[in-house]
C-alpha cells in the first residue's frame, strides 16, 4: 500500500475509519499506563526532588509541539507540489493540537521553572522559540479561518508553515546553537550516556508512545472533519 | 498512595492539571465537532438522495 492511497479522501475515510478504534485502545493503554507509572512509581530526583515528576507532561508535549509543526511542514510542502487536498486538511487539523501541545509545554515548562530555576519565564533563546512557534501556531489558525477559498487558504498558510518551520528548528536546537539560557539540553538521547537515568527513561518512552498516538488520534478525527466540512460546503453550493 | 510531593506540591501538581486540562478540552472540542459535521452531512446526503 502507497502512503498516496491516503490521499484519495474516500480511501482516508475507509481506511481511518477501520484504524481509530485501535489506535485509541492503544492510546489509552499507554497513557495511562506511563503516566501512572511516572507520577506514582518513579523516585524523587537527588537535585530536583518530586520536581523531576513534570520531565512525564513536559517532555513528551515540547517534543511533539516541535514535530507537529515539522509534520505541517511536510503536509503543507505535498499540498504546493502535489496539490493533494488531504495533505493540506491535514496540516489543517494538526495546527489546534500543535498549538495546544506547545501551550502545555509552555505551561509545564514554567512551574518547573520556578522549582529548579526560581523563575517561570525568563528570555531564554529556547523558552522565546516556543514562544514565538506557538505564535505561528495561532497565526496558522487564524489566517486559515480568514480566507474563505479553501485552495487559496491551503496556498497562504503552507506558505507560513514554511517561514514557521525556521522556529520549530530554532526551538530543537536552541541550546545547541546558542550554548547559552537557562535551558538545559536534551533529556533525551540517542547516545544512553547523555539521556536521563532508566528509572524515568522508560515510563517516559510509554508516555511518549502514547502521546504520540493521542496526537495522530487526534489528527485522524480532525482531518476526518475537515473532509466531512468539504463535502458539507460542496453539497450546500449544489442547493443555490 | 499519593507521592510525598512536599514543597513542589502545586508545581507538580498545576503541571499535570494544566496540561490534563488543555489536552482534555482539545479532545471534547475534536470528538464534539466531528459529530456535528456527521450529523450535517448525513443529512444534507439524504435530502439530495431524495431529489434525485
Amino acid at each position: 500500500m502507497s502512503i498516496w492511497e491516503f490521499a484519495n479522501p474516500v480511501r482516508f475515510m475507509r481506511l481511518s475509519g477501520r484504524l481509530l478504534p485501535y489506535l485509541v485502545v492503544l492510546t489509552v493503554v499507554s497513557l495511562v499506563t506511563g503516566l501512572i507509572w511516572g507520577f506514582f512509581f518513579t523516585p524523587d530526583d537527588r537535585a530536583q526532588g518530586a520536581a523531576v515528576k513534570i520531565l512525564f507532561v513536559h517532555v513528551p508535549f515540547a517534543f511533539l509541539a516541535i514535530n507537529i509543526y515539522f509534520m505541517m511542514f511536510v503536509t503543507s510542502l505535498i499540498w504546493l507540489i502535489r496539490r493533494h487536498h488531504v495533505s493540506a486538511l491535514a496540516a489543517k487539523a494538526a495546527a489546534p493540537i500543535g498549538a495546544v501541545f506547545t501551550l502545555a509545554a509552555i505551561i509545564s515548562g514554567a512551574l518547573w521553572g520556578s522549582t529548579t530555576w526560581g523563575t517561570y519565564w525568563q528570555w531564554d533563546p529556547k523558552l522565546t522559540s516556543f514562544l514565538i512557534m506557538l505564535i505561528f501556531y495561532i497565526g496558522y489558525i487564524a489566517l486559515w479561518d480568514s480566507i474563505d477559498e479553501p485552495d487559496k487558504a491551503a496556498d497562504l498558510t503552507s506558505i507560513l508553515c514554511l517561514i514557521g518551520s525556521v522556529f520549530a528548528i530554532v526551538s530543537r536546537y536552541a541550546v545547541n546553537i546558542w550554548n547559552q539560557g537557562i535551558h538545559q539540553g536534551a533529556s533525551l538521547s540517542i547516545d544512553r550516556e547523555e539521556h536521563v537515568s532508566n528509572v524515568y527513561w522508560l515510563p517516559l518512552m510509554l508516555i511518549m508512545v502514547g502521546a504520540f498516538l493521542l496526537f495522530l488520534v487526534l489528527l485522524l478525527l480532525r482531518t476526518r472533519t475537515e473532509i466531512r466540512k468539504r463535502r458539507i460546503t460542496a453539497l450546500q453550493a449544489r442547493e443555490l | 498512595m499519593m507521592p510525598e510531593l512536599g514543597r513542589y506540591a502545586i508545581s507538580v501538581l498545576g503541571s499535570y492539571g494544566s496540561t490534563i486540562v488543555l489536552v482534555s478540552a482539545l479532545i471534547i472540542v475534536t470528538v464534539l465537532r466531528g459529530r456535528a459535521s456527521k450529523k450535517t452531512l448525513a443529512a444534507l446526503e439524504l435530502k439530495h438522495k431524495g431529489k434525485r
